[in-house]
């Protein structure tokens, strides 16, 4: 198996009151297992959409996709994919280390396996020693540390981030965007992120989608030529730069063309 | 201005100065209650004196003191207020000691229920504590009844489409049937299969106190957002799970807001069950033998004995969602 998704031709419209909605056409896309995949567009250009759809929470009405060879639902089954929403979304009434046991519970891993697995998912986001608190008693950023330590628990290969940082100031993004690229060279997991931030497409991924609106649809697929290892300061190099640079036309070129 | 020579003295006293402030902390939040307690005591004094008038000046032509108008013929036709302002010596004098009153003073309402609830014995008929227990257990029988059919209907509201659409408008439609109306029925049909005693009090009980707990118990179910819901569809999780994890602990504050609610309904249901049996224990049944005898002194406390318990049942809700609510972490 030399894909952990693929889609080829997809479409999805939305029937509403005021008429269709095409919010995704014609979309193929290939992610090799350990890519990192953002996608980037303004709002209404289908990201979040196709995130969804690989998630199996949307049904897409055309085309093919495939989640590590399976149909989405049958991988959300699977529990192939870990998700993790712009909202931390942590249960108030549960300890950090009770929130990232729950999907362990529903998925039947026994008790002692649980704890287990949710020190070592705390340890990779950094929060070791927050496992007793709860969540209102931890900042905005370290909340949706502790939603991604949730995704990491169950070891899906796949992580699925729907805009995770969007709802977080600059400084704190940049750290959480620098702990971010360490987990997953860490853990080799394939990862497809949603984001509207040129500087964190870029930073971040080795595969960036420009996607457009109006109908929802790809624009453009950028192999970045950064390397692997990336400190801040990778972001003032001339490379860097060009790369964002051909975000920023792609982004233009679909607006312009809708 | 006013504030210095205060806050100065408090000072000064040292160690009792702490006492001092949070005695000052403490009037802060009791003052604006105790001002309308006094209000409310004041008026309540205040209707006394034309309320009681017609009896009064009866007393004071007894005992020889000339009223206007000097016939209780002619002083029939006048009103409580007319009388009162027409002799406002006489009115004042005979309107807080009264046998009867049509109203009675606060100060014998509260004597009266001082000596049913502290001086008689909690087993004897005419202890207050004695009727309250009668009337609190099928109250709290009730309670419970309805409280788990509020909910049950309300799991079933929130996950079939048929019951969302089919028990709401019934739910709605059976409170607006006069409690009054029904209750008798209620009694009658149930003695007239063998039931009889806690059961049909109870089960008027229930009747008020579910819908509440139905209409908040639905809210709370559906609280969780989408967002929250696609969470759990991620990890494929069960309707039950989803449930149990995630729209039941949602739920809680809602609950407890109508529990509030149900219980003092329950109380209301359990006292108006003891009108139509002529029943002679509980505090509904005070209440009857007041107005039989016109005993409105034995009335007015014993609906404040009913006030009482009611806001102790709702204090003790509230206590229980406290704990609770601190316990889940959802209370500060």
């Amino acid at each position: 198996m030399d894909t952990v998704v693929e889609a080829t031709g997809l479409d999805l419209t939305f029937r509403t009151a005021d008429g269709p909605v095409h919010a995704l056409r014609d979309v193929g896309l290939s992610v090799a297992p350990g890519e990192f995949v953002s996608f980037i567009g303004p709002s209404g250009c289908g990201k979040t959409t196709f995130l969804r759809c690989v998630a199996a929470l949307e049904t897409p009405t055309g085309g093919t996709l495939t989640v590590n060879g399976m149909t989405p639902d049958e991988a959300r089954r699977a529990r192939a994919y870990g998700y993790v929403f712009q909202a931390a979304g942590l249960y108030p009434w549960r300890t950090i280390e009770r929130n990232i046991t729950l999907p362990l519970e529903i998925m039947g891993f026994p008790r002692a396996e649980r704890r287990e697995r949710a020190a070592k998912a705390l340890d990779l986001v950094e929060l070791s020693g927050f496992a007793g608190k709860h969540p209102w008693q931890l900042s905005g950023g370290m909340q949706q540390r502790a939603s991604i330590a949730r995704a990491l628990a169950f070891d899906a290969d796949l992580l699925l981030m729907d805009e995770p940082f969007g709802a977080l100031d600059e400084i704190v993004r940049d750290r959480l965007n620098e702990e971010l690229l360490r987990l997953w060279d860490r853990t080799a997991k394939t990862i497809l992120f949603v984001t509207h931030s040129i500087p964190e497409a870029v930073y971040l991924s080795t595969k960036i989608v420009v996607m457009s609106p109006r109908p929802g649809r790809i624009t453009d697929v950028i192999d970045s030529p950064l390397p692997r290892d990336r400190p801040l300061d990778i972001r003032d190099t001339p490379e860097f730069l060009a790369v964002a640079h051909r975000v920023r036309e792609g982004l233009r070129d679909g607006v312009e063309a809708a | 201005m006013t504030d210095a020579p205060l806050s100065a003295s408090g000072a000064g006293i040292g160690r009792s100065g702490k006492v001092a402030l949070a005695f000052r902390g403490t009037m802060r939040t009791a003052l604006p209650i105790l001002a309308v307690v006094a209000a409310l005591v004041a008026l309540w004094y205040a209707a006394c004196l034309p309320m009681n008038a017609q009896q009064s000046t009866l007393l004071a032509e007894r005992a020889g003191v000339s009223v206007t108008p000097a016939t209780a013929a002619e002083r029939r036709d006048r009103s409580g207020l007319a009388l009162a302002f027409a002799n406002p010596g006489v009115a004042v004098e005979h309107a807080f000691a009264q046998e009867r009153p049509r109203l009675p003073a606060p100060h014998q309402v509260a004597a009266e229920l001082w000596d049913s609830v502290v001086d008689k014995r909690v087993t004897s008929r005419r202890s207050l504590v004695f009727h309250a227990g009668i009337t609190l257990a099928p109250t709290l029988l009730g309670f419970a009844i309805g409280s788990l059919l509020g909910i049950a209907l309300a799991v079933g509201i929130v996950h079939s489409r048929v019951m969302d659409l089919s028990v709401m408008p019934w739910a709605i439609a059976s409170q607006t049937i006069p409690i009054l109306a029904i209750a008798p029925m209620i009694i009658v049909v149930l003695n007239s299969v063998g039931i009889q005693g806690l059961l049909p009090k109870s089960i008027i009980s229930a009747y008020l106190s579910f819908f509440p707990v139905t209409v908040g118990m639905v809210k709370g179910l559906r609280a969780p957002g989408s967002a929250d819901l696609d969470l759990m569809r991620t990890w494929n999780a069960s309707r039950l799970r989803t449930f149990l994890s995630l729209r039941l602990p949602t739920s809680l504050p809602y609950l407890f807001a109508s529990l509030k609610i149900a219980i003092a309904a329950a109380l209301v249901g359990a006292i108006i069950g003891e009108l139509p049996t002529g029943a002679v224990r509980g505090l509904g049944a005070r209440l009857l033998a007041g107005s039989y005898y016109g005993q409105t002194i034995q009335i007015w406390s014993a609906l404040f004995g009913a006030a009482i318990v009611a806001a102790m049942l709702v204090a003790t809700i509230a206590l229980i969602e406290r704990i609770t609510l601190r316990r889940m972490g959802l209370a500060r």
